[in-house]
């Protein structure tokens, strides 16, 4: 069952050769999808794109058929104050909880407020969020994507 | 000359081989199961073989013949009369096994004698012998040919190059037996080392085989190490190395006396005259413990019986450009397109679409397997993306025995044509390879 504050992530796989990142955007921007949140890992031959968008499933279709291969992961989300330790206080709980994180990216939100979204593994992801919960840090539910 | 017949006169060589031809076809047919059923089906019993013009009418053997016979299946000796067996790497089945009687050790040694007398070489000279020892025909195969003509043997095998060429100019190495492509990497390195391949050596010969080698690679070589090129030909379900072997007029003159040649069309099974090109096939006549009826090499040659002026009356062939199936030769080593797709499937159990590109890097092949990755091997996370190419490296070495590099690529990258893949990606024909 999805854990209420499971967002979902398109991770895409990609060759690090010219143009591609071109095309994936401009899929995207031709089936009118809007990227709400975004982080690109890199080795040296190839590359994996990370997205939150508004429409998960309508993006998931115009990749595939579009050639690309993509995973569905879920991942969540948080909102913590755009000082410092705001970071820092979201990754001890995880520690404290002994989850292991295994990326993490954010984006700065609206009136001083920064969104962090966190991959830990997927049997973690239930007991990661009710740590989150009572640590007192705010979840972002998904609907603030996929609006 | 080792032996006098490889000059005989035409008549007295297939006399000889007619007579070998109704003992060996006896052999088989009373011993073998296998090829009773095939004579049968044929419609031919041993007894009815009058001349060598009836070898046409015998069945042919395949590589997958031998396989279903896995292991000693098609042997015609009891195991106790058997003193060694050799192997080639198996494809995604059973590897191919040869056995050999005391008697067949002595016919190898034979046609290695003649091969290493092809340059003269015996008493006296040094031999560095560079093919791998091992399962592997050609390292043992070149080893009883040297030390049969009285030459001393350094059994090197292959690798651990700096040491290799230490030894062969200490010892005064005059003959180099390896790969042509291993030969030429040693010459590399010996620059890079600082020694002039030329004169600081004492090599005068090279006897190089077990993968096709251009003229132009030829030339190379002798240039570079400053000796003759003498071709070796062989295969182990004939004997290993030592079924032809160059003369120094450059002709593959094959030992017929005990591997009687054939040239045939591939696709009808019909003899082809002398000239034409088409699948080489070999019937054994001298061996005990394997000997094998009408073999398809899928060697793709000609072969050719006008007089060569070196003496030798043994019909000779062309040096073999390229296999009439799929099976690609990466130094020295048979790589199948099959043990790549079985290293896949077995890994992920599901088989992505993948492409094999052989390439040239310096003088070594270096083969590239491209792999799709499509929804069900695709990890989101660089390490297990990377893991699973460590994974795939490490399995394809111990199934293929020999370094393979794998790149992860985007589905689609690979040209597929007529809905079928291409496979297979030869870049070394662009140079004549």
């Amino acid at each position: 069952m999805a854990n209420k504050f499971a967002v979902k992530q398109l991770s895409i796989f990609l060759e690090n050769r010219r143009g591609r990142l071109l095309e994936v955007t401009k899929t995207l921007m031709d089936a009118r999808i809007n990227i709400r949140a975004l982080s690109m890992a890199e080795s040296a031959e190839f590359g994996i794109l990370r997205l939150v968008v508004n429409n998960p499933e309508k993006a998931r279709t115009a990749l595939s058929s579009g050639g690309f291969t993509i995973r569905e992961q879920d991942v969540f989300a948080v909102e913590v104050d755009d000082e410092p330790g705001g970071f820092y206080g979201v990754v001890k709980i995880l520690a404290e909880s002994d989850i292991n994180i295994d990326y993490t990216y954010a984006f700065v939100g609206e009136s001083k407020k920064a969104v962090l979204i966190f991959k830990v593994p997927e049997e973690l992801l239930p007991k990661a969020v009710s740590a989150i919960e009572q640590g007192g840090i705010r979840l972002v539910e998904p609907i603030f994507f996929y609006s | 000359m080792w032996n006098n017949i490889e000059c005989a006169p035409k008549e007295e060589i297939e006399a000889l081989q007619l007579r070998r031809l109704k003992e060996t076809a006896r052999r088989v047919y009373h011993l073998v199961p296998f090829y009773r059923e095939r004579f049968d089906e044929a419609g031919i019993k041993p007894g009815e073989i009058k001349s060598l013009e009836d070898l046409k009418r015998l069945p042919f053997t395949t590589k997958q013949d031998l396989r279903s016979h896995y292991p000693f299946g098609l042997f015609t000796v009891p195991m106790d009369q058997v003193v060694r067996i050799h192997s080639s790497s198996g494809t995604t089945g059973k590897p191919t096994v040869v056995g050999y009687t005391r008697h067949d050790m002595e016919v190898w040694k034979e046609v290695m004698a003649r091969t290493m007398s092809m340059a003269d070489v015996g008493p006296g000279d040094v031999c560095n012998n560079a093919y791998g020892y091992g399962l592997f025909t050609g390292g043992l195969g070149f080893h009883y040919g040297a030390e049969k003509v009285g030459a001393a043997v350094v059994p090197a095998s292959g690798g651990f190059t700096k040491r290799q060429l230490l030894l062969m100019k200490d010892f005064g190495a005059t003959v180099l037996c390896s790969t042509p492509s291993f030969a030429l990497h040693m010459a590399e390195v010996a620059r890079d080392e600082g020694y002039d391949p030329r004169s600081d050596f004492n090599l005068r010969v090279g006897f190089f085989g077990a993968e096709p080698a251009s003229q132009g690679l030829r030339d190379a070589l002798s240039d570079a190490w400053d000796i003759l090129y003498i071709e070796a030909y062989g295969l182990s379900e004939i004997i290993g190395p030592g079924v032809a072997a160059g003369c120094p007029h450059g002709n593959l003159h094959v030992f017929e006396d005990h591997f009687i040649p054939e040239v045939i069309d591939p696709d009808t099974g019909e003899v082809l005259p002398y000239g034409e090109e088409g699948e080489l096939v070999f019937t054994t006549v001298t061996k005990q413990a394997l000997p094998i009826i009408r073999y398809r090499t899928r060697d793709i040659t000609r072969l050719h019986q006008e007089p060569c002026p070196c003496g030798r009356t043994m019909v000779f062939m062309d040096s073999v450009k390229g296999r009439s199936d799929d099976m690609l030769i990466v130094n020295g080593v048979n790589v199948f397109p099959s043990q790549v797709e079985h290293v896949l499937t077995k890994m992920e159990g599901i088989t992505p679409n993948y492409v094999i590109i052989v390439d040239k890097k310096g003088v070594l092949d270096k083969l590239e397997v491209w792999v799709e990755v499509d929804e069900n091997i695709f990890a989101d996370g660089l390490g297990a993306l990377e893991e699973l190419k460590r994974r795939l490296q490490n399995e394809m070495l111990n199934e293929l025995y020999i370094n393979v590099r794998v790149k992860l690529v985007e589905p689609k990258t690979l040209e597929r044509s007529m809905g079928k893949a291409k496979r297979i990606i030869d870049k070394r024909e662009a140079e004549g390879m």
